[in-house]
């Protein structure tokens, strides 16, 4: 049996598309790899092999019969554990949700089976995408393919290292404050939230209502944006779900970047690690060379972004966690009457950092703090839309780096709370605007590890940023991304 | 200036959450908190009087569904999740209030 | 104003909920039915479950609008909220509602007596599920554990708030009587309070005769019928008068009206806090109707009970110009309440007695409001027709009625069948012509001015006809025979 383990998913598909590999082979090698070197990765919370086998002999049936089996025909993929299943269970890698066995599936879920994917897991995050390391995780942190002592990042760690470790050449996360980038950039994949209302939430557990969104984890940047077409488009079950938006991503690509204006954010490589600067200006340069024109741009007003995530972010999770009461699913811990009951379960059924964030949501919304803190972050949200939205009319896309640092040790930041969320300062802006962004693997940094660079893009604009991650995609530095070699990478 | 989150307001905020915690998660988060509201205050500053809130990142508006009736889920599946459950229904333990 | 205890003066704001007769859930296509076997109609969005989102049901967002336009709303641009609470009848332990930006804002009520009533505001909300309690008698207190059934978990509602602009327990009842009659009239509601889809709290407080500032309010609920708000009303203000009068203070707080022992208590739990951290359910985007749209629901809104009477006033005007219109006021109340004012209208156009009319209408017809709508104009007028005629008689006219809102066919063929027909004007003549020439004794002395054999003659009468004769033309056609 042929090794598939490093092929792309454009690459799986075509072959089994022409029948040149089966689904059920493919499907196989991607088990294969991940019951060897899972135990000491832990991407998943569970490894659904029957229903990977099942959706797989499903897409081989199909190409028997002459039908089409879709776009991902056989491509093997990894679900965050947040995204509902209908039958398997989803945990949100919390201990208040263990066992539960959703009665339906999410939309980008059944658009994937219908695409031909093949769902070989679900992948560990922090308790309910609240993090940026998966040390939230009630199940135990992922760790990150390229250096085993370092966190994926967070929260879709699991995913961003399942692509990583070449377990699946796609994944999806789900991004409200930077949850897909900034793990993408630990883990040296591609990593791409969309424009808000372009991928249907529903059957996504809400963390953040007004900042989720769910998007794609790849090796290359056509990867991404091949998934992202099998996902993206109106959903009535959604009512934030946008109509009439770009369907083609892929197609795209080939147009290059030449006359398109890029703008480098100059706010964001202060504080950045050296290194990261440096990619970031090469990378500038290299689409230069491309044939975009490239300038500087100061856009003060992102700064205050990570405040107002932190007050809209939390405020919303307090009101979207209450459900979590020990009524009608998952955990329950018994009182002698129901509020006891309830206080019980969800003591010990949340972690602490969920706690923490509940408690300060409950607190900016409670009487008296709503206008000073909640409206006034609103109103930073404005600002940081309007902002992007007058260097819009400068720039077509804009650069920036991903993240601070590379990927960090485990235990650094956990006890610090403030210092853990200031590793999403560059991430945060694009959710508050509602606005896409990619991150791509670039060059090697800090100890080796690799560094993702940033591409911004207005509303919608999801074709041009996927064409400027191409031209940096094609400038990256040779092995910065995954996937990695696992025998090298786990024994460092 | 710092702003103080008091363990009065942190047994307060958590009665209000429907969080039992210990003595040891209230003096933690009452520090922890602290630090993070102390960054977060920040933004109070910010002379943003006219700048209108933003609650959706798009200003969509009339989204509506035809009134069908469309199959639901079945019960029996459903209460099979419930941590209990009688005569078709979930059951709790008993209510001391009254809804508001 | 009236002074409930002298020297007192009662204020009251009422909040009616009111269950729309949408053919699904608010935010889901779950059915909303009433009595469906427990959690049958539930879906991962009305059970909440994780990741579940909701989506708008177009039908509501039109009752809503036209209850508002009914109650003479503003209809404006309006948003959801998230009102933050636990509690197990309630999925997301959060109840979406409209907060500071509803659908519907400041209308107002006429009441039949002429008094008007401001409405504040009139929002859409989800409804919450139902807990049953289980043993202890079924209160909530004394049980020993309770069960959850989310059937009516998201069944839309109106919520309708009053202005504090209401000074009596009848008030109160008249007040909720016309909303309910206009809710009804839009075909929002079925407005039947003893299933709960209409559902009433009260703001109630008290303040000295003469001073200005409103005194602290309680909320009371759990007032299951007409007669219970006004009772409920009434033992809530005058324990609020003892209580200041004894020098004490009114906690504002949310009372319990208790039906069997006519008496409110407090449901206020100790532990409990309540802050509910209101914010734009994110979720949901705004509703924004077009002028045209509002147009168009204004346009197509039937008659309000308000108008009706209005019509229906004028119509007994111009039918009976020498009655006051003050002596069938109530009649019409109740014939508009049932909605029988149609026929009644319909009758008086159709040349019709009007008084007779209204009195079929307010009574007979009333009685059975159902049988008596599906009843045609021609067929009442036709029967009102023969009772004037005196063709048959009053007792006759309601036992015909009876048979005709038991569907049994026209009035000439409920005559026909019950044997009334055949004591006609020149049938009648007939008869009296012959009791006169079988007693001319007795006609003599009626003649001469003795009345008592009057009854005799009649008697007589009666007895040929089998007593279907009209007592009033027997009279009359004795009378004319008399004076030849």
């Amino acid at each position: 049996m042929s090794d598939t383990t490093r092929m792309t998913a454009t690459a799986i598909a075509a072959a089994v598309r022409g029948g040149e590999l089966s689904a059920r082979e493919v499907a196989s090698s991607a088990l294969n790899l991940i019951a060897q070197h899972e135990g000491e990765l832990h991407c998943f919370n569970v490894v659904t092999s029957e229903v990977a086998l099942a959706q797989a002999d499903a897409v081989d049936e199909k190409i028997a019969r002459g039908e089409d089996p879709g776009p991902l025909a056989g491509v093997p993929i990894a679900l965050k554990d947040n995204l509902c299943t209908r039958g398997v269970a989803t945990t949100c890698s919390s201990k208040i949700l263990e066992g539960w066995l959703p009665p339906y599936d999410a939309t980008v879920v059944t658009r994937l089976i219908e695409a031909g994917a093949v769902s070989v897991g679900k992948s560990n995050l922090d308790e309910f995408a609240m993090g940026s390391s998966t040390e939230n995780s009630a199940f135990g942190a992922s760790k990150n393919p390229w250096d085993t002592s370092r966190v994926p990042g967070g929260s879709s760690g699991g995913s961003a290292a399942a692509v990583a470790a070449g377990f699946v050449p796609i994944a999806l996360g789900s991004d409200t404050g930077g949850s897909i980038r900034q793990p993408a950039a630990f883990c040296g994949t591609v990593g791409m939230k969309p424009t808000y209302g372009l991928v249907s939430r529903y059957g996504l557990i809400a963390f953040a209502s007004s900042l989720d969104q769910i998007g794609p984890f790849s090796t290359t940047v056509t990867d991404a944006a091949l998934l992202l077409e099998a996902i993206c488009g109106h959903d009535d079950r959604d009512s934030t779900s946008l109509r009439d938006t770009p369907t083609s991503f892929v197609g795209p690509l080939a147009e290059g970047i030449a006359g398109l204006r890029v703008g480098v954010i100059t706010d964001f490589l202060s504080d950045a690690d050296p290194l990261i600067v440096t990619a970031v200006r090469d990378a500038a340069g290299a689409l230069a060379s491309a044939g975009a024109t490239v300038d500087e741009v100061a856009i003060p007003e992102l700064m205050s972004g990570l405040a107002a995530y932190y007050l809209i972010a939390p405020a919303e999770a307090s009101s979207n966690l209450s459900r979590y009461d020990g009524v009608r699913y998952g955990l329950r811990v018994d009182g002698p009457d129901v509020a006891k009951m309830n206080a019980e379960t969800r003591a010990a059924g949340f972690g602490p950092e969920v706690k923490r964030r509940i408690m300060l949501g409950t607190y900016v919304l409670s009487a008296g703090y709503y206008d000073a803190y909640y409206a006034q972050a609103q109103r930073v949200r404005t600002m940081v839309a309007n902002a992007f939205n007058r260097a819009y009319e400068r720039f077509d896309v804009l650069l920036g780096p991903t993240t601070p640092s590379v990927a960090f040790q485990f235990g650094a930041k956990i006890d610090d709370p403030l210092a853990m969320y200031l590793s999403d300062l560059y991430t945060i802006p694009s959710n508050l605007a509602g606005h896409p962004a990619i991150s791509v693997p670039f060059t090697l940094g800090e100890a080796g590890m690799p560094v993702g660079v940033q591409v911004f893009a207005p509303a919608l604009g999801e074709q041009a940023m996927f064409r400027v991650a191409k031209a940096v995609e094609d400038a990256q530095q040779a092995g910065c991304r995954g996937p990695v070699e696992l025998s090298a990478g786990a024994s460092r | 200036m710092a702003v103080e989150f008091t363990p009065e307001e942190v047994r307060y905020v958590a009665t209000l959450a429907r969080l039992k915690l210990s003595d040891e998660e209230v003096a933690s988060y009452a520090v922890q908190l602290s630090a993070v509201l102390d960054h977060i205050d920040a933004i109070r500053a910010l002379d943003l009087e006219g700048t209108p809130a933003t609650s959706h990142s798009f200003d969509l508006v009339n989204i509506f569904r035809a009134d069908e009736v469309r199959p639901g889920v079945d019960r029996e599946e459903v209460l099979a999740q419930a941590p209990a459950a009688e005569d078709g229904r979930f059951r709790v333990p008993r209510i001391l209030g009254e809804a508001p | 104003m009236s002074e409930i205890v002298p020297g007192w003066e009662l204020t009251v704001g009422l909040e009616v909920h009111c269950e729309l007769q949408t053919k699904t859930k608010l935010f889901c296509s779950c059915a909303n039915t009433f009595g469906s076997v427990a959690n049958t109609n539930i879906c991962p969005v009305c059970l909440g479950l994780p990741g579940s989102l909701p989506v708008l049901n177009e039908q509501a967002v039109e009752y809503a609008m036209r209850i508002g336009l009914a109650l003479n709303c503003h209809v404006e641009p309006s948003i959801f909220h998230r009102k933050n609470y636990f509690y197990p009848d309630m999925p997301k332990d959060y109840q979406v509602s409209q907060y500071d930006e509803p659908i519907n804002r400041d209308g107002s009520i006429e009441l039949p007596s002429g008094t008007t009533v401001g409405i504040e505001r009139a929002h859409l909300e989800e409804d919450t599920g139902k807990t049953s309690h289980m043993g202890g008698g079924g209160r909530i207190h004394d049980a020993d554990y309770s069960l959850v059934d989310y059937n009516r978990a998201g069944v839309p509602l109106v919520e309708i708030v009053s202005r504090p602009e209401i000074t009596s327990p009848e008030d109160a009842r008249a007040y909720l009587n016309e909303l309910r009659s206009i809710l009804v009239a839009t075909g929002a509601s079925d407005g039947r309070m003893e299933e709960g889809s209409l559902r009433v709290d009260a703001n109630v407080s008290v303040r000295r005769v003469g001073t200005t500032e409103l005194g602290t309010r309680c909320e009371v609920k759990n007032m299951n019928s007409l007669r219970s708000l006004g009772r409920a009303i009434e033992y809530e203000a005058a324990r609020q008068v003892e209580l200041l009068e004894a020098g004490g203070r009114v906690v504002q707080e949310t009372r319990h009206w208790n039906e069997s022992t006519g008496s409110t208590s407090s449901l206020r739990s100790k532990e409990e806090a309540f802050d509910y951290r209101y914010f734009p359910e994110p979720d949901l985007v705004t509703i924004a109707p077009s002028s045209s749209w509002i147009e168009q629901v204004r346009g197509a809104l039937p008659p309000m009970p308000g108008d009706r009477r209005r019509e229906l006033t004028a119509a007994m005007a111009k039918s009976n110009p020498d009655l006051d219109a003050s002596s069938y006021q109530d009649q019409i109340v109740t014939v508009v309440d049932l909605a029988l004012d149609g026929l009644v209208v319909g009758a008086i156009a159709h040349g019709a007695d009007g008084r007779l009319a209204l009195a079929r209408g307010a009574n007979e017809a009333a009685a059975r409001p159902d049988e008596a709508r599906a009843l045609s104009v021609e067929a009442f007028v036709e029967l009102l027709g023969l009772e004037t005629s005196g063709k048959i008689s009053a007792t006759q006219s309601k036992a015909v009625l009876t048979e005709m809102l038991d569907g049994h066919g026209a009035p000439s063929e409920i005559i026909k069948k019950l044997g009334y027909e055949g004591v006609d004007a020149d049938a009648l003549g007939v008869i009296v012509d012959a009791v006169i020439a079988a007693n001319p004794n007795e006609w003599l002395r009626f003649v001469e001015g003795d009345e008592r054999v009057a009854q005799f003659l009649l008697g007589q009468v009666m007895r040929e006809t089998k007593g279907q004769a009209n007592g009033k033309l027997v009279a009359e056609a004795f009378g004319v025979r008399k004076s030849r």
